[in-house]
């Protein structure tokens, strides 16, 4: 699990310098830190460096905030999901179909990324991890994202279809996880479900408008979410670490029923059958992917692992 | 939660600890610069205790790239006038909501050209069916407008069109 190489004081160190390798910022945070304290000329050029080491140790909610192992494992569960999502839409920037639809995909992209980087913040506290130790260096075993995230994003109704479970999906789990026992995943969750809110509609919106639309479109939406739909089982699998974290985690299985009343409406609506077909095994909470993850992390980590501690 | 009046800005009770929240309130949006963070309802908090400061900022939505910027200003107003101790934290709860805005606020940001927020955040659970207030142009006024994409150039924004001057105009989404 760890990456004995890393320093991890560098990456939380963010400094003014801009520089292209990690060398430089290395040098540059470890020579200028200790003079901090008597250095008041310089202290105005390094003064990011006390600010984001503040913000790492303190953050999110009031209080201390470190999880037991278990919800650190969970926190890391649903945080990866959000990550993997993230990652898969920013492709999108530039080749959706039309100017409004890049900026609403970035914005969905970076509503996910905030929620990622507040549950990978909060369950790395309890092994010294920061967020981008999480994030950049893990392996893809080690990942526990569900298997409908890192599907590939195909056409657009593919991503529209993998948007509409995923919405559906987190709205019902956030809104429940904002009564979790645990503070922090309920900051995050409340805070999380109110912008989910406005992805779901949104995937929404784009079902109704493939299904609806052309006779192309209609037959696109259908396969995109022929396509989808294997991966919702299991997103509903009640795991053993779940039994562990009653009132903290929200149980899978309870948000079978919620989901589909939510997205049944709007399948109606649009003139489309439930899809049926075979189930996938899962396996993500274990660390067992399909063959999509590896590359999206390879592309995801390829800059952070070239130049450790790098910043801009 | 009951987000309200109360915690929306609330301004610390000693002397000591007012100064800094008055030097801390003039830090503005950068993203929207005739909004400070007072306005907004960003500022949460401002303590001093002998010759330590602390300051609590929430941030807009989860993922917005702002934040970095506020409270690095935040630091810099505050060392500049002598705070040498200071340090910012972020709280997520209770979640931030438009409904925090300052009606000062919702003034500058039409004078600016954006649609303030309308109406109040929505009661969960919400309804089977949606209901947007119209939104009312910044230019001219008019009612007549409609949406043209729910995400705009920034998180909290929409983007609107009004059909009587026909210009463009961003709305600042209730969240």
């Amino acid at each position: 699990m760890s990456t004995p190489s890393r320093t991890d004081a560098v990456t939380d160190v963010v400094t003014d310098v801009v520089t292209d390798a990690a060398g430089g910022v290395v040098t540059d945070a470890a020579t200028h830190a200790p003079d901090r304290g008597h250095d008041h000329g310089e202290n105005e050029g390094h003064g990011h460096v006390e600010v984001d080491g503040v913000e790492l140790s303190a953050e999110l909610v009031e209080g201390p905030s470190v999880a037991s192992h278990d919800v650190a494992e969970y926190a890391l569960w649903l945080g990866d999901d959000s990550l993997v999502l993230a990652q898969q839409l920013g492709w999108w920037i530039s080749r959706a179909p039309e100017l409004e639809e890049d900026i609403a995909l970035g914005n969905i992209a970076l509503d996910l990324i905030g929620h990622a980087r507040s549950l990978l913040h909060y369950s790395g506290a309890e092994s010294d991890r920061t967020e981008d130790d999480l994030a950049y260096w893990r392996t893809e075993p080690e990942f526990r994202s569900a298997h409908l995230f890192e599907q590939p994003n195909g056409d657009f109704a593919h991503t529209i279809a993998r948007q509409f479970i995923a919405a559906n999906y987190l709205f019902e789990l956030y809104s429940r996880l904002a009564g979790s026992a645990d503070a922090t995943l309920a900051a995050i969750a409340a805070k999380a479900v109110k912008e989910v809110d406005y992805h779901r509609d949104h995937a929404a919106q784009w079902v109704l408008r493939l299904a609806l639309g052309t006779e192309e479109s209609r037959a696109r939406m259908i396969c995109g979410l022929g396509d989808l739909w294997p991966f919702l089982d299991e997103l509903f699998v009640d795991e053993p670490l779940i039994d562990r974290l009653e009132g903290v985690a929200v149980r899978p299985s309870t948000l079978r029923g919620p989901a589909w009343d939510a997205m049944a409406p709007v399948l109606r609506e649009a003139g489309l059958d439930e899809p049926r077909g075979f189930i996938s095994s899962g396996g993500g909470r274990r660390g067992d992917h399909s063959e999509n993850l590896g590359p999206l992390l390879a592309e995801m980590q390829v800059l952070a692992r070239s130049h450790p501690g790098a910043s801009w | 939660m009951a987000p309200g009046a109360s915690v929306a800005r609330p301004r610390p009770a000693d002397l000591a600890s007012q100064r800094a929240w008055d030097l801390a309130a003039r830090v503005c949006d950068p993203e929207i610069p005739v909004l400070t963070i007072e306005d907004l309802g960003v500022l949460r908090s401002v303590t001093v205790d002998g010759t330590r400061t602390t300051v609590t900022l929430t941030p807009t939505y989860s993922g917005c790239p702002a934040m970095e910027a506020m409270r690095d200003d935040v630091l810099t107003v505050l060392r500049g006038a002598g705070y040498d101790d200071v340090t910012v934290e972020l709280v997520l709860a209770p979640a931030w909501t438009t409904d925090w805005m300052s009606e000062e606020g919702k003034a500058k940001l039409v004078t600016y050209g954006i649609a303030a927020p309308t109406g109040r955040s929505g009661v969960r659970p919400a309804g089977a069916v949606r209901l947007q207030l119209a939104v009312k142009c910044p230019r001219c006024s008019s009612l007549n407008t409609r949406e043209l994409a729910r995400f705009g150039s920034t998180s909290c924004k929409a983007l609107y069109e009004c059909r009587d001057c026909l210009e463009p105009f961003d709305y600042f989404k209730v969240l």
